[in-house]
Formats: structure tokens, sequence, C-alpha cells
């Protein structure tokens, strides 16, 4: 609209129009900066100026208060590599990941199957298959804490009852972050199911129905058409689940608070305890600034393949 | 064997099966419930009591009565509120700029809206404990809402559904006369009724929900919020897991009721993200 008022404006009236024209798309600017002014204050003062002063911070020695007293260049960054602690996290993270995000996808797709059947009460079901988008991280972590409880617990009598050995789930090194990992995956498993259940039903049932003119069965119609129509999706939530579990935070402090031996001591929970318990707050921007790098990566890998490859229509 | 009585053995083969998918789901749920409703010798018992033989709120009195829970909720659901509400009118702002001027740099700005959803809240912490801490903002409302009232993801959101409202309404009424302003509160949001309601139901939740800045910035017993509150709870020896899950309980009715009666809107903005457009 803007361009096509410019052209007829300079083409007929001239240059006293013109100037007119020019003032009230002054104008429009500051009404609409007007409009943007408190987002884009809080963006700043929250967002923008913190995330400059973390990569700031990173560059700095600090006393015990956070500020900045020593310049040191990038000796954070060495120490990063050159200390286990960063590497430790880093392997934690990944992981954590590893252990996360195929097994919320797998299982949230299971349940949006189910949940996508036309039967009489599924919308029931569906709601019972996306209750844990209700559930915060911090009252699922205290529920897990008690099924996991050694000697309380009711995880390990159940399996005991199927003629499984017990876990020692939190008190073992070697299965603290599953066990923190089990509890993330049905913490996940709503959101999962919610948008995947959202995306089959935006699949048009035009398509089912040549298939099953042409005697596809059930598993056909699966593999054929919901598998792919659903890809864009699956990437979407590889990314979402990916740069939550890169996140995750809660369920490491009220299950483990990292422990034992440091073996759930994953990327956010080691920031928190470098800068808040130990004041290495140039350290832990150090970790911050990665952990944006991660993050950074993952989305504009995202945008750039759903731009170019996996939509299908 | 004909295809009636085919269909119904299907279906109960298929409602088996969903039945037993949903206990496996709300399992976590019902042991919550369940050792809530556990006395003190139950729940200390070997093998556990997979369900409760009496109906008792002792517990729920005893946690609410041990720890300032009711406090905790105030100042949890004070702070969503406020959230929300800032949410609300920041987004709906900007969205409007958005949606219905013409002006220099749109694309750039709203670009930068954008890019505030790729910067993890905990990339920015530390500068922003320490600002909290040098404003004095710690322990306070203004510490816990603030820096979470602009909201790219609600701006976006709103924005998608202002742009169906025709612009041609937009430029008549600024040609009558109308205000900007004016067309914003008496046209634009009684239309965007259902958006700004999936925004509200969205932002409560996730606020309600948070862990990480509560725990940051508050540690005074009248200002923690409810998720913080919960969770030291099991780091006092004197509480026992039927307490603890009491409290649990307690703490997902809330969204519990906003899940069961808001559904919709809360999955309509989850959704949001994921459907392309």
């Amino acid at each position: 609209m803007a361009v096509s008022e410019r052209i007829s404006g300079s083409h007929t009236v001239g240059r006293f129009r013109y100037s007119g024209i020019r003032q009230r798309e002054i104008k429009r600017f500051f009404t609409a900066l007007l409009y943007l002014l408190p987002s884009l204050i809080l963006f700043s003062a929250f967002t923008f100026i913190p995330l400059i002063r973390t990569i700031g911070l990173s560059t700095y020695l600090t006393n015990p208060l956070g500020i900045a007293v020593k310049f040191v260049g990038l000796a954070q960054y060495e120490k990063l590599f050159s200390t286990p602690v960063f590497v430790n996290s880093m392997q934690r993270s990944l992981l954590f990941v590893a252990y996360t995000v195929p097994a919320s996808i797998i299982v949230s797709l299971g349940l949006a199957l189910l949940g996508n059947l036309r039967l009489k009460g599924i919308s029931f079901f569906r709601m019972v298959f996306s209750v844990t988008i209700a559930v915060s991280a911090a009252t699922a972590s205290l529920i897990f804490k008690y099924l996991y409880h050694p000697a309380l617990g009711s995880l390990n009598y159940v399996l005991t009852l199927l003629g499984f050995d017990p876990v020692p789930w939190l008190v073992s090194e070697n299965t603290a972050l599953l066990a923190v990992s089990l509890g993330t995956v049905w913490l996940q498993i709503g959101l999962n199911t919610v948008i995947l259940l959202a995306a089959m039903q935006g699949i048009s049932d035009e398509l089912y129905e040549s298939a099953m003119i042409d005697g596809a069965n059930y598993w056909h119609k699966f593999r054929s058409i919901t598998i792919p129509m659903l890809s864009s999706t699956f990437f979407f939530l590889i990314v979402v689940d990916m740069l939550a579990a890169f996140q995750a935070f809660t369920q490491i402090h009220v299950l483990t608070s990292g422990g034992p031996l440091d073996s759930t001591n994953v990327l956010v929970f080691s920031i928190y305890r470098e800068f808040y318990f130990n004041g290495a707050y140039g350290f832990a921007a150090a970790q911050a600034v990665m952990l944006f790098l991660i993050m950074l990566a993952l989305t504009v890998f995202q945008f750039g393949v759903l731009e170019k490859k996996v939509f299908y229509d | 064997m004909d295809y009636k009585l085919k269909r119904t053995l299907t279906n109960t083969v298929l409602y088996i099966v969903l039945i037993v998918v949903a206990i496996l789901v709300l399992f976590p749920i019902w042991t919550a419930i369940n050792i809530s409703l556990l006395n003190d010798s139950q729940v200390a018992q070997y093998p556990p009591q997979l369900v409760p033989t009496q109906f008792s709120l002792r517990n729920y009195a005893h946690a609410l009565e041990q720890a300032p829970l009711l406090r905790y909720l105030f100042n949890s659901v004070t702070q969503s509120t406020l959230v929300m509400l800032g949410q609300l009118v920041t987004a709906c702002l900007a969205a409007y700029a958005f949606a219905f001027i013409d002006f220099k740099w749109r694309n750039v700005l709203f670009l930068v809206f954008l890019a505030t959803l790729m910067i993890p809240w905990e990339a920015t912490i530390i500068p922003n404990y320490l600002l909290i801490k040098k404003l004095k903002w710690d322990n306070t409302f203004q510490g816990l809402a603030v820096p979470f009232m602009a909201t790219g993801f609600g701006t976006f959101l709103l924005r998608q559904f202002f742009l169906k409202i025709p612009k041609e309404l937009h430029d008549a009424a600024v040609m009558d006369g109308c205000g900007s302003f004016r067309f914003l509160i008496t046209i634009v949001l009684p239309l965007a009724r259902p958006a700004l309601g999936t925004l509200a139901v969205y932002s409560f939740l996730q606020t309600y929900n948070q862990y990480l800045w509560p725990l940051l910035i508050t540690n005074d017993q009248t200002m923690r919020t409810v998720q913080i509150g919960i969770a030291l709870l099991q780091d006092e020896e004197r509480f026992m897991f039927n307490t603890v899950m009491a409290g649990v309980v307690f703490v997902l009715l809330p969204t519990f009721i906003l899940f069961i009666f808001s559904n919709r809107q809360l999955i309509r903005g989850l959704t949001a993200g994921a459907v392309k457009g």
C-alpha cells in the first residue's frame, strides 16, 4: 500500500504532495514504534543486553559478587576444554538428549496413533494421553523421587513382581541419568502427543480413502501416508525436544542435585552451580555462551531444513 | 466371520489397549494421589500399598499446617497473573503495529522479535540475576514477573490472528476519524478473544510451572513460589512421603483445573508453534 501511494503521489501532484507523504511515513513509523516500545524495552533489558553482558562476562575474572575485575580474554574458554567440568556436563547433556528425545517421540507417536482412532469416547483418552502438559517438572520429579526410593518406592516392587531385579535408580552413577531421563520422557509425552495428534488430524481423509480403494491395510497406510505426512512434525519435535533437553534443570535439582559423582551434572545445572555456589561467574558465563551457541545452531538448522526439505505440500 | 462381529472384536481389543496404556500414563499421578491418602505406618511399610484402603485428608491438613502452602500458592498465582496481563498488553500492542501499520523497517523489527525466541533464558540468567540483585528486586513480585512481560511467541501468535481481520476495516475506521488505539480497543480486541484466551492460558501455565528463576531470586519464606516451596518440603526430614505427595496434589490441582476447563485454548497455544504458515 505504501508503495502504490508513493508512486501515484509523485506522479500526479509533484513535490508538495510528496513531502506530505514523506511526513506521513515518518509519523507512521513513530506511531508503530510507540506500540512496539513496551516490548522493545523489556527485550532489551532482559534479553539482548544480558546476552551481550554474558558474552562480556565470559572474558573476565570476577569477584564473588559477580563484578568483573580482570580481563582474561579467551582464558575461560580454554578452561572449558582443559578442565573436566564442562567436558563432563556437555557429555552428560548429550547423553540426556540421546536418552530422552527418541524415546519420548516414539512413545508419543504410539499414543497419538491410539488417540487418532475413530472410536466412541476417544476424546477422553486423548485428554489422558496429553495430561502431562499440566504437570510441572518440579511435581513430576517429586513423584519420581518416591517411585525410585530404594526402600519405599513402588517401582522396584513392581519390577520384582514382574520377575526383574531391582534397579539402584538414583543411587548409582550408572543409572541416575537414565532414571532422570525416564521421568523426563513421561513429562514430555503430553506435549509431543498433542502436537502429533494435531498434525495427524491435519492429514486429509482423501489420502486414506484412495489408499483404501487401492487395497492398502493399516500398516501400509501408516508407512506410506502417515509417516511421510508427519515428517515436518517429527523434525519440529526433534528440535524442540533437543532444545528442552539442553535446558533441563528442574528434574536434576529435585532428583539428584547433579550427583552421584557428577553423573547428572548437565549443562544448565553446571552453569547454576558454578555461578550460584562457586561464584565463578566468568566461567559460568562461558558455559552459558556455549549453551546459546548450541541453541542457535539448532534453531538455524531447523529454519534452514524446514524451509527447504521437509515440506511436502 | 461376519463383518459386524469382527468389528466388535477389534473394537474390544482396541479399548483394552487404550485402557492399559491410559493406566500406564496415569500411573505416576495415581501414585501421588494414592500416597497422599496413606497414613504414616502404611507409607513406611514394605511391600508398598498400591491402592489406598481409606479416604482421609489428614495429610493435606498436615501439609497445609506445616508449610505455608497457601502463601506459596498466592505468590505463584500473583506472579502468573502479572506475567499473563503484562504479556497480553505488550503482545497486543506490538502485534497490532505489525499487522495493521505499514512502516519502515517493519520486517527488520519483526525479526528482532523472532530472534528473542532463539535466545534461551538460561543463557542470559547470570546478568539478569545480577541486575535483579542490584535493583533490590529479589524477593519481590516485580522481580518475579517483569522480566517475562514481553513475549516474542505471543506477539507472533496474535499477529497471525490479527492478519485475518480485513485491513479495509482498519483503513475505513481510521478514515472516519477513529484513532488507531481506539480501533485496537473497540474492534480488534473483541474479535481476537480466542487468540487472547490462548495466550492467557499458555502464559499463565508456563509461569506457574517456573522453577529456576524463582529459585534464584527468592529465599524469603513469604516470597517463595509453590514449585520451589513444594520441592523444599522433601528436604526436610520431618516430612514423610505422604505429606509431600499431599503437597504435590495440592500444587497440581490449579493446573489440572486449567487443563480440563481450558483444554482447547491450551492445546491451541501449544500447537501454535508447530503449525506451518
